[in-house]
């Protein structure tokens, strides 16, 4: 799941090599925290947040195949 | 977008040059001629080398492939890409089993899959370069078109008849044109839309 918001986010930014995705584990849910250059900030979140729910989206239909609950931050 | 200069004694030889120092074919690349070289007298008594810049195409096609597989393959989902680079739009299919994963809600997962490689598509272009994408599977977006024009005409007969407005779901304006379009010419009713994007949707009233 790391790896996939990993691809999204490098695909995204203009600095890939600023992106910094943290994986916290909890017992029903995963947490992820994505972290970009805070110029890239716009890129990840969009007008409205529309590129973060897309991203949301995406992430949530992946860990719906693997019956996980992902929460996507981006700090 | 990639551009360089490159020199040489005519246009030809010079696009030659530039060719190799990009290490790629001539149909990749836009070749704006700087300068026209001169021979000059004899040969030798200003001459002038011939410039061009050349500038490499946006290659849309291997950059969506490229995106769609990585995520993909993180997703866990196996599937062929098929890309097909029109005139006004770049349309990539997926092929594969379980694609209704892909599809989500109303096709809200493909949408957003769509909105995303649109992103990394667009990346480098300007606003007036804009490439429209689509992506689809199983023909999903054709069945929804047919779907969404079936509910329009059973809506519009349902407002005919009890003589009641009927406000429709959000949707995106993608799939609200299509009920405006599949109900332009009905006598009857008359459509349009309101509230805030994301929440718009489609009215459909008894025509005064």
């Amino acid at each position: 799941m790391r790896d996939l918001i990993e691809v999204i986010a490098k695909a995204l930014v203009d600095n890939p090599d600023a992106v910094q995705v943290k994986e916290i584990a909890g017992e029903q849910s995963i947490i992820i925290e994505l972290k970009v250059a805070p110029e890239d900030m716009g890129k990840v979140i969009g007008k409205q947040g529309r590129i973060a729910k897309a991203i949301r989206t995406v992430v949530k239909a992946a860990a719906t195949k693997q019956n996980k609950r992902v929460v996507v931050e981006i700090i | 977008m990639k551009s360089i200069e490159a020199l040489g004694k005519t246009v030809e030889d010079a696009v030659e040059e530039g060719l190799k120092k990009l290490g790629v074919t001539r149909d990749k690349v836009e070749v704006e001629v700087l300068e026209q070289g001169s021979k000059g007298i004899f040969g030798i008594i200003g001459a002038r080398p011939s410039k061009v810049r050349l500038t490499v195409k946006n290659d849309y096609a291997s950059i969506a492939k490229k995106f769609m597989s990585d995520v993909l393959e993180k997703m866990g989902i196996q599937c062929n890409i098929e890309v097909e680079d029109s005139e006004d739009a770049l349309k990539v299919n997926l092929v594969g089993p379980k694609m209704g994963i892909l599809i989500g809600y109303r096709g809200e997962t493909l949408d957003a899959l769509q909105y995303l490689l649109s992103l990394v598509v667009n990346r480098e272009n300007k606003e007036n370069e804009y490439k429209r994408v689509i992506l689809d599977t199983e023909n999903y977006r054709k069945k929804r078109e047919e779907t969404l024009i079936r509910l329009a005409n059973r809506l519009a007969y349902n407002v005919e008849r009890y003589n009641k407005s009927i406000r429709l779901e959000p949707m995106n304006p993608y799939e609200r044109r299509i009920i405006h379009a599949a109900l332009q010419n009905n006598p009857k009713v008359v459509t349009r839309s309101e509230g805030e994007e994301p929440f718009r949707r489609v009215v459909i009233e008894l025509k005064k």
